[in-house]
């Protein structure tokens, strides 16, 4: 079991080096293929040709692309040096550099954004998991009745309409016309609850009904199959009760696939929802990604990038893991 | 049966939440009120100040969905961050804190009085006040003041801020920046000289009429060499102003208090009436809006407008609409017509297309009337030498002129019309309805013009870029602009001026290098004063008007709300927003 947990956890670490690897070039080596200078897009509107040079300078941009991954690299594992002109400052790791757009460390921010996030991907999974696996597991006992296809419609329903629509639909009933809610503006749980739980409450449900609908429908697709298995006719035959048989039995077998996908969604979650958090204004990892990504803010984008990733292998990891617990006939070696 | 009864009830409730959810799109709540407690609708920019007061006191508390990019006066390049600048950092010169025209003269802020000029206008010599201070209590003297600009030249360090000092002050000196500065003081600039710690002598190399515009800016303000910590700068800059920075988070929040070392009898365009500032960034402009409306935030500072909802409710509200403003932003919208795209060489084709233009379609495509007045020609109101009635195309018509776009064609070669490109930003709404608007009017003369939306923050490699321009064809760019500063040269040089054309970042879009053009901003610059140089403005207006290579959409307008408690509102034409530097809370 220790061996398997470190040699995944070594995996984790080359996965997320190769991440980091072909997301640095693809912000970094791009540019000089296509032409376009990122100092460009700091150089204000009256471009001075000393203000370019001076750009490329204390953005590492006239620096060979592997001394920039290096020093990138190092900055993260150990952190690294910054010279700020009048003094060098030592940026400690985890350190994904300054922001290119407003020169603030970038771990500190996305470290506030983070909470953030987890809030959302927290509540909603709890809701979609539920309300996901209830309505499939029914679904599927219900077979070509109404409840069955009315269900099935709503999560069909769910699946095709994007977040955007859910989410400013849910906001325009609830807060500008019910006005059962305040307008939407975060505060973290530790500040304000309220605030915090008046900020959630509608993010939670629309990104719920998003995922609650491929969960029902997966749920009810997974036990289909597994009620038909030879082992639940051979625990109906022993007499059993249809409760246990599809508690015990069936159900625990469903959960496999379910929880797999679960914990990819759950850690590309928590690397950001970007169009829930951008539909809500919230303030987390997401809305970093798609501001950062609005005003080419390299070292933002490696960072939301990286935690990103860490999350969603992290998440396969513990999937993994949990597989041995859900599943019997798993052995991790 | 009881399962059927379940399904009945499931749907009847989905059909219930979609109802609600249709039913929504037309709700609101209902403010019957009509009080009109407000100074009246526009009423901050008819020239007079609203709710004058002295009294002292309250939080003036400032919110916008953008935060500052730099509190460092050398960074700060946002219009609105230097309206907020006025808080906490003072120059040399500054735009007078007054309503109306009388906004956009300069008055001596730092200085005792305007600059002596020399030497055939080459030299500027400026004396400072005595009594002035830094927030720790040490007199401010010309070495900070030359501190202050010698720091725009590390742009190693400190990038994001403009560099027109950088093009007047270098002379071939290829000054680094005081971080590397080889002179013991970290004075090494040797255009710039400071004979005592009164007096700072400015030598140009050639006249320039708006240098002293330059001394107005925050880049030119003071800083002191013992507390530059150079990029870090930006997180506690030492404030001159009646307001010090007290806290600062990038992303939430900015704190101002009292800067006890200001004195006010020094200082002529502040009056730094409240005890607290706070500005709050927002991630919810709409939210920003409802709290705007109820008094809990005083001013949108971004200045921006409202959006749409609020838009709306304000204009249907009679006590909203009396204290809200549609001020010009200082900003022209237009479409560029680059002369290296065939068949844009040939004037009667330009002409075609500004002929055959729905003004008034473009308007509404920018969000109607309250975003601002019909455009008809290149020079804002507001900078000396403009005229906003200057109409060569009969665009303040509203309406297209067939026949005479028909002609034009006729005259261009191209009787049937012509294919050809709008290149427009992916990331500005209103920039891609008002290329669709053209689009559609030009069909009507048989111009076929597709739409090329680019990402919207590579504009300086794309249409700034002349080759790339040629390569995929834009014969026609959706863009607007802003002064820098309140002169002809600082809004029209970059777009107009020959020697102003680059490879990449280029701002002139038409290719424009035409010598009497190039030589009236030279006249301009030579003129003795601001005022003296306007008439070549207007003289450049005319002269690129009348080579039809703009098609002015609109002289921009945004909705604001002041929140009726404030007062000392107006205006500051210069700002393009209200003034903050005399703005109180208490009547």
């Amino acid at each position: 079991m220790l061996v398997y947990l470190l040699r995944r956890l070594v995996n984790v670490v080359v996965m997320l080096v190769i991440v980091s690897m072909v997301t640095f070039g693809i912000f970094f080596m791009v540019p000089k293929i296509t032409g376009s200078d990122p100092a460009l897009l700091y150089a204000g509107r009256e471009t001075n040709k000393t203000a370019i040079e001076g750009i490329r300078k204390k953005m590492g941009l006239d620096k060979p692309i592997t001394t920039q991954y290096g020093l990138f690299l190092k900055g993260i594992v150990a952190g690294r040096d910054y010279d700020q002109g009048s003094q060098i400052t030592h940026c400690p790791a985890p350190c994904f550099g300054y922001s290119f757009k407003n020169e603030q460390p970038v771990w500190p921010d996305l470290k506030q954004r983070i909470p953030v996030t987890m809030s959302l991907a927290a509540g909603a999974s709890v809701l979609w998991l539920i309300g996901g696996v209830a309505t499939g597991v029914i679904s599927a006992l219900r077979r070509r009745t109404v409840l069955d296809r009315v269900t099935m419609i709503t999560a069909l329903a769910g699946v095709s309409l994007p977040i955007y629509f859910t989410g400013l639909v849910c906001s325009a009933v609830f807060i500008y016309s019910l006005e059962w809610m305040e307008t939407i503006n975060y505060a973290p749980l530790t500040d304000d609850p309220a605030a915090w739980l008046n900020s959630m409450i509608l993010p939670w449900i629309t990104l719920a009904f998003l995922f609650a609908a491929t969960y029902a429908r997966l749920t009810r697709a997974t036990m289909l199959e597994i009620l038909g298995e030879d082992y639940i006719r051979t625990a109906r035959a022993k007499g059993l009760k249809e409760q246990v048989v599809i508690r015990k039995h069936a159900l625990r077998s469903t959960l496999t696939p379910i929880i797999t996908v679960f914990g990819l969604d759950l850690g590309a979650l928590l690397g950001g929802a970007v169009l829930t958090e951008s539909t809500f204004s919230l303030p987390g990892m997401g809305k970093a990604a798609v501001d950062a990504i609005n005003s080419g803010d390299l070292p933002v984008i490696m960072g939301v990038t990286i935690i990103a990733a860490f999350f969603v292998v992290m998440a396969n990891l513990i999937v993994d893991l949990l597989y041995a617990v859900v599943d019997p006939r798993v052995r991790l070696t | 049966m009881n399962r059927s009864r379940k399904a009945v009830a499931l749907t009847a409730l989905a059909a219930a939440v979609a109802l609600t959810a249709t039913a929504c799109g037309g709700g609101g709540s209902n403010n019957k009120s009509s009080s009109n407690q407000g100074a009246g609708y526009d009423a901050a920019t008819k020239g007079k100040v609203i709710n004058a007061s002295d009294k002292k006191g309250g939080t003036l508390k400032l919110m916008s969905p953008q935060d500052v990019d730099f509190l460092d006066p050398a960074r700060a390049y946002y219009g609105f961050v230097w309206n907020m600048q006025r808080l906490y950092i003072r120059q040399l010169l500054a735009y007078d804190s007054k309503p109306g025209e009388a906004g956009t003269k300069l008055v001596p802020d730092l200085a005792e009085s305007l600059p002596t000029l020399s030497n055939g206008g080459k030299t500027y010599t400026f004396k400072l006040k005595a009594g002035v201070k830094f927030e720790d209590g040490t007199p401010i003297t010309s070495k900070d003041i030359k501190y202050g600009i010698e720091r725009v030249f590390a742009q190693d360090v400190l990038s994001g801020g403009p560099t027109y000092l950088i093009d007047l002050l270098d002379q071939g000196q290829k000054y680094p920046g005081p971080y590397k500065d080889k002179d013991p003081n970290k004075l090494g600039l040797k255009s710039v000289q400071t004979p005592d710690d009164q007096t700072i002598v400015f030598n140009l190399a050639k006249p320039n009429s708006d240098f002293s515009y330059l001394m107005a800016m925050a880049d030119s303000s003071p800083v002191p060499a013992a507390k530059d910590d150079g990029a870090k700068y930006t997180n506690h800059p030492v404030a001159t102003g009646p307001y010090k920075v007290q806290s600062f988070v990038a992303g939430k929040e900015t704190v101002f208090v009292r800067n006890p070392n200001w004195d006010s009898k020094t200082d002529p365009i502040r009056k730094g009436l409240p005890d607290k500032v706070t500005f709050t960034v927002t991630s919810n402009p709409d939210d920003m809006d409802a709290r705007l409306l109820s008094g809990d935030v005083d001013y949108a500072v971004d200045g921006t407008g409202v959006q749409q909802a609020a838009k709306i409710k304000i204009l249907q509200t009679p006590k909203y609409k009396a204290n809200a403003d549609d001020p010009f932003s200082g900003y022209i919208r237009y479409f560029a017509f680059p002369q290296t795209v065939a068949p844009f060489d040939n004037i009667e084709c330009r002409k075609a297309v500004i002929y055959a233009a729905d003004p008034k379609s473009l308007q509404t495509a920018r969000g109607g009337p309250t975003s601002g007045d019909l455009g008809a020609n290149m020079l804002p109101p507001g900078i000396p030498g403009s005229d906003k009635s200057y109409d060569p195309w009969g665009l303040t018509q509203g309406k297209p002129q067939l026949d005479k776009a028909k002609a034009a064609l006729k005259a261009c070669g191209k009787p049937n019309g012509f294919k050809t490109t709008i290149a427009v930003r992916n990331n500005r709404k209103p920039e891609i309805a008002t290329a669709e608007s053209l689009q559609a009017s030009l069909k009507a003369v048989g111009i076929d013009a597709s739409i090329d939306q680019y990402d919207g923050k590579n504009s300086s490699s794309v249409i700034g870029a002349p080759d790339n321009v040629k390569k995929k064809g834009y014969g026609i760019i959706v863009m607007g602009w802003g002064a820098d500063y309140n002169s002809g040269a600082g809004f029209l040089q970059p777009l107009v001026d020959g020697s102003f054309i680059l490879k990449n970042g280029n701002n002139n879009y038409t290719m424009l290098n035409d010598k009497t053009v190039n030589g009236l901003f030279d006249q301009a610059a030579a003129a003795a004063s601001p005022e003296a140089a306007a008439p070549f403005y207007t003289q450049i207006n005319k002269a690129i008007m009348e080579k039809a290579l703009y098609l002015p959409i609109n002289f921009d307008k945004a909705l604001v709300y002041r929140n009726p408690r404030l007062t000392n509102v107006f205006y500051q034409e210069s700002m393009g927003r209200l003034d903050l530097a005399v703005m109180g809370v208490v009547k």
